[in-house]
C-alpha cells in the first residue's frame, strides 16, 4: 500500500490536478480555496507548469477557454461568488465543446453570503449558471481522498467527453486534512485533433467557437450535444448506497453532508430504525438507478443538504415521487448535526413527515 | 471500535491549529483513521480559533464534532462555550493561568494546567499548546509519547529548526507536570 | 498572364460579411499579408472578439478562436502560455477592448503578455447597430446618444493607446489609421511590428487602427473617411506611444 500523508482536502486537489498532469492553473484568490492557488503557484514553476494568477475571475475561465482550446488539461478553481462570475465562461466552454476542470469550494450565499461550508450551488452546478442549454458533469467529493480521486477522474472524463468537470465541493472539504494515498493510477491521455496548434501549413484551420446565427445549425449542435450528455448519464452515473439492502427510511445526502448522514444512520440503526442512505457521487448525472430501486422499498426519503433544498428536486424526479421525499437542511454556512439527521430519521419512520 | 473526538480551542495565535495538527499526526503514525478540521476565516487574525481532531479505529464519518470526548480550552470565552458540550466520562484540559474558574461537572475528568506560565517561566512563551497536548499524550495510550519527535520533525518546517527542540520541551513539561 | 494582385494565403475564400465601405477589410487584409510576409500561417493562432470582427474565424486561414466579449486578451493568454512558438494575435473592437474588456486589456499589458493585439476604433458599435462607444467623440450622435455624446453624463472618450503607454508593462503601443494610402503604407508597417516583437520575444504589442464606420455613422464611405481626418484624428492622433526597444535595433 501506497504511504498515507495527510494532506488538506484543497491541496489534494492541486496535487491530484498535477499527477493527472495538468500544468496550467488559470485562477483569482478567494477563500474557502485559497489553498489550490498557493499550492499550485509553489509547484507549477518547478515543474515547468504554468501558475498565473488572473486579474478576475472572469479573466481565469477565459484563459482556461484559451488554454483548453489549445489542446491542454487546464484548471481554475473558486468558491461561489467567484463561480458566479465564471458562468459566462463556462458557458462558452460547453458552446465550443473543450473539456476543462473547474472547482467551487462552495461557501453560503447568495451574494457575498458568508465563508463557511454550503451546498448551496447545486443548481447553480447542476442546472446551469451560465446561460444556454448545456451540462457539466458535477463530482462531489466527501474527503479528502475524493477531492484527489475525482480530480483525476474529473480530468479524465473532460477528456473522454470534451466537457467541463466541475468538482462541486465545500469548506469543510476544503480545509479539513485526512490521510490520503496517492496510488499510481494510469493516465489517459486523449488525441486532440480540434486543438489549436498551429495549421502548420499541413490541413484546414481549426476553429473554436460557439456562434452559430443560423437557428437550425445551432439546434442541430444542440441535439448533438445532448446526444453526448446523454452517453454520459448512461456510462458515468456514480453513487455509494450504504446501509440500504433492508432500509426503511433513506437519507440522500452528497458531500460533507453525507459523513454527518452515516453517523446518523448508525446511531438510527443502534436504536432499531432501519435507516440507510444514498450518497450521490456525480451531481450531473444524477443516479437515478439507486432512487428507482429504493422507491419501491422505503417508507420515505429524507434529502439532507446546506441548502434551502435543491436536490430535493432531483430527488422527487428520480423516484418519481413515489414516496415522500422530506428536506432537512442548514445553510448559510451552517452544518447539520448528526442529530438533527437523526430525527429527521425517527419523524420518517413513525410516518410523521414535516 | 474506539473514537477520540478532541476539540481544542482558544485564540488565534496560541497554536490551536498546530496542536491539532500534531495530534491528527500522531494518530497518523498509530495507524489510526484520523481527521482535522479547523474554523478558517477573520476570526483566525487574533479572535477564536478551534480545531476538530478525531481519531478512531474505523473510517471517520463526520469530521465535525458535536460532542467532544476531549476539550482542550486554552481561554475563557472557549471553556464557557464548549464545557457542556463534553461527552460524560469525557476530559477538559483548561489553561488555568488564563481560565481562573473551576469546571462544575463532576462527570467529567478536569486537569488545571498553568501552561502559559509554565511556558513563561521556561522560556518557550508560545508553546503553552504543546505543553498541554505533552500531558494529554500521558493520558491516551492510543496515542502515547513514543515518537512524538518524529511528528515534531514532520511539523516544524527546516527554517524554524531551533523549534524542534522548544517543542520537546514543552511535551516533556506537560508529560512530567503533577508527577 | 502575370498576377499583379491575389489574395494574401493568409485569408480564406469565405466572402466578408462586412459593409460596403468597411474598412474592416483594409485591416483583415494588413494583417494577413503581414502573417504572409513573416510566413508564420502555420503557427499563428487568432482570437475573434464579439462585435463587427466576430466571425474573423471564417477569414483567417490561421487557426482560429471566438472569446466573449471583451475577454480577447484572456483567452489570447492561455493559448500563448500553453503554447508560447505559436503567434497568438487578438483582433477586437473599440467596446470589446475598450468597455467591457478593459481590464483584460489593461492587465495583459501589464504583464506584458507575449500577444499582438489588432484594436480597430471606429467610435462606434457597429454589430448592435450603432450604440455610443467608449471611444465616441464629444457630441457625437449614437443610437444611445441621439442628442450627442454629453460628457457631463456619460463620460469622455478613453484614449486607450495613451492609457495604455504609461503602464510600465507592456513593449509597443502605437495608434495608425486606415482613411487614405499613406496611413494604410504606415499602418501595415506598425502592425507587423507589432508582429515582429512577439516573434522576438519582447511582450505585448497593442495597435490600435483608427477605422470607419460608414453605416451607422449615417455617412457614405468617403465622407466617412474625411471625418476620420476632420473629428477622429485630432482627438486620437497616429503615432508610436510606447517603444521599449525603440533605438535597441540598426
Amino acid at each position: 500500500m501506497a504511504d498515507r500523508i495527510l494532506m488538506k482536502g484543497n491541496e489534494a486537489i492541486a496535487e491530484a490536478a498535477i499527477r493527472a498532469g495538468c500544468r496550467h492553473y488559470f485562477g483569482y484568490p478567494i477563500t474557502p480555496q485559497t489553498e489550490i492557488a498557493a499550492y499550485m503557484a509553489k509547484k507549477m514553476p518547478k515543474i515547468g507548469g504554468v501558475f498565473l494568477q488572473a486579474e478576475s475571475e472572469i479573466a481565469s475561465i477565459n484563459m482556461v477557454y484559451g488554454a483548453a482550446a489549445a489542446g491542454m488539461r487546464v484548471m481554475t478553481s473558486s468558491s461561489s461568488p467567484g463561480v458566479s462570475l465564471k458562468a459566462e465562461g463556462l458557458s462558452y466552454i460547453a458552446g465550443s465543446d473543450v473539456p476543462a476542470l473547474v472547482v467551487n469550494v462552495q461557501r453560503g450565499g447568495p451574494g457575498l453570503g458568508g465563508i463557511q461550508p454550503s451546498q448551496s450551488d447545486y443548481f447553480q452546478a447542476t442546472k446551469g449558471g451560465g446561460h444556454g442549454d448545456y451540462r457539466m458533469i458535477v463530482l462531489a467529493p466527501a474527503s479528502v481522498q475524493e477531492m484527489a480521486s475525482l480530480t483525476i477522474k474529473g480530468f479524465d472524463l473532460a477528456d473522454k467527453y470534451c466537457i467541463t468537470s466541475m468538482i462541486l465541493a465545500d469548506g469543510t472539504i476544503g480545509q479539513m486534512m485526512e490521510p490520503i494515498t496517492f496510488e499510481d493510477t494510469e493516465i489517459k491521455t486523449y488525441e486532440k485533433p480540434w486543438a489549436l496548434t498551429g495549421t502548420g501549413c499541413a490541413r484546414k484551420h481549426n476553429i473554436i467557437n460557439s456562434l452559430y446565427l443560423k437557428p437550425d445549425e445551432l439546434e442541430k449542435k444542440n441535439f448533438e450535444r445532448y446526444e453526448k450528455y446523454k452517453e454520459i448519464e448512461k456510462n458515468e452515473a456514480m453513487w455509494e448506497e450504504y446501509m440500504m439492502d433492508d432500509a426503511e427510511v433513506c437519507v440522500v445526502a452528497f458531500g460533507i453532508t453525507s459523513r454527518v448522514a452515516k453517523n446518523a444512520v448508525l446511531t438510527a440503526r443502534k436504536e432499531g430504525i432501519k435507516a440507510g442512505l444514498i450518497r450521490p457521487i456525480t451531481l450531473w448525472p444524477f443516479p437515478n438507478a439507486p432512487f428507482e430501486a429504493a422507491a419501491d422499498k422505503v417508507k420515505a426519503f429524507i434529502s439532507a443538504e446546506l441548502s434551502m433544498g435543491q436536490m430535493i428536486e432531483d430527488i422527487k424526479l428520480a423516484t418519481k415521487c413515489k414516496k415522500p421525499v422530506t428536506l432537512c437542511n442548514r445553510c448559510g454556512g451552517m452544518i447539520l448535526a448528526p442529530d438533527e439527521i437523526l430525527d429527521a430519521i425517527r419523524n420518517a419512520e413513525k410516518g410523521e413527515l414535516a | 471500535m474506539k473514537t477520540t473526538e478532541i476539540l481544542i480551542a482558544g485564540f488565534g495565535g496560541q497554536g490551536i491549529l498546530f496542536s491539532g495538527k500534531f495530534l491528527a499526526y500522531k494518530g497518523l503514525m498509530e495507524e489510526l483513521q484520523v481527521s482535522w478540521l479547523p474554523s478558517y476565516g477573520p476570526e483566525m487574525r487574533g479572535g477564536t480559533a478551534n480545531c476538530n481532531v478525531i481519531l478512531s479505529d474505523t473510517p471517520v464519518g463526520s469530521p465535525i464534532i458535536t460532542t467532544p470526548d476531549v476539550l482542550i480550552a486554552m481561554n475563557l470565552p472557549s471553556l464557557q462555550k464548549y464545557v457542556n458540550t463534553v461527552r460524560c466520562g469525557g476530559q477538559i484540559y483548561i489553561d488555568s493561568s488564563l481560565i481562573n474558574i473551576k469546571v462544575e461537572r463532576n462527570d467529567v475528568e478536569v486537569f488545571y494546567i498553568p501552561v502559559t506560565q509554565m511556558a513563561k517561566d521556561e522560556g518557550i512563551g508560545s508553546l503553552a499548546n504543546m505543553i498541554i497536548v505533552g500531558h494529554l499524550l500521558e493520558n491516551h495510550p492510543e496515542l502515547s509519547f513514543d515518537g512524538a519527535s518524529e511528528v515534531v520533525e514532520n511539523l516544524v518546517p527546516p527554517k524554524k529548526a531551533a523549534l524542534k527542540e522548544l517543542n520537546m520541551k514543552a511535551l516533556s513539561l506537560g508529560k512530567n507536570y503533577n508527577k | 498572364m502575370a498576377v499583379v494582385f491575389e489574395k494574401p494565403k493568409s485569408l480564406t475564400d469565405v466572402p466578408f460579411h462586412y459593409c460596403p465601405g468597411c474598412p474592416h477589410g483594409i485591416i483583415h487584409r494588413l494583417v494577413a499579408e503581414v502573417i504572409d510576409e513573416l510566413g508564420i500561417e502555420g503557427t499563428a493562432i487568432g482570437v475573434a472578439p464579439v462585435g463587427c470582427a466576430v466571425m474573423a474565424y471564417d477569414y483567417f486561414a490561421c487557426d482560429m478562436i471566438e472569446a466573449p466579449h471583451g475577454r480577447a486578451p484572456a483567452v489570447a493568454t492561455g493559448i500563448k502560455r500553453c503554447r508560447p512558438e505559436n503567434v497568438v494575435f487578438t483582433y477586437q473592437g473599440d467596446g470589446d477592448l475598450a468597455s467591457i474588456g478593459m481590464a483584460e486589456t489593461v492587465h495583459s499589458a501589464a504583464r506584458n503578455e507575449n500577444i499582438t493585439v489588432i484594436f480597430v476604433n471606429n467610435a462606434i458599435y457597429g454589430m448592435t447597430g450603432g450604440q455610443m462607444a467608449p471611444t465616441s467623440l464629444p457630441g457625437q450622435v449614437t443610437q444611445t446618444s441621439p442628442y450627442g455624446r454629453d460628457v457631463n453624463h456619460c463620460g469622455w472618450p478613453i484614449r486607450v493607446s495613451e492609457m495604455l503607454a504609461t503602464l510600465e508593462g507592456p513593449e509597443y503601443v502605437a495608434r495608425v489609421a486606415v482613411n487614405n494610402v499613406k496611413n494604410v503604407k504606415n499602418a501595415k508597417k506598425v502592425i507587423k511590428k507589432a508582429f515582429e516583437n512577439q516573434i522576438a520575444g519582447k511582450g505585448f504589442s497593442l495597435v490600435e487602427v483608427v477605422s470607419a464606420c460608414p453605416t451607422n455613422w449615417g455617412m457614405t464611405p468617403k465622407a466617412a473617411l474625411e471625418w476620420v481626418e476632420s473629428d477622429m484624428l485630432p482627438y486620437y492622433p497616429i503615432g508610436v506611444y510606447k517603444d521599449r526597444s525603440a533605438g535597441e535595433e540598426k
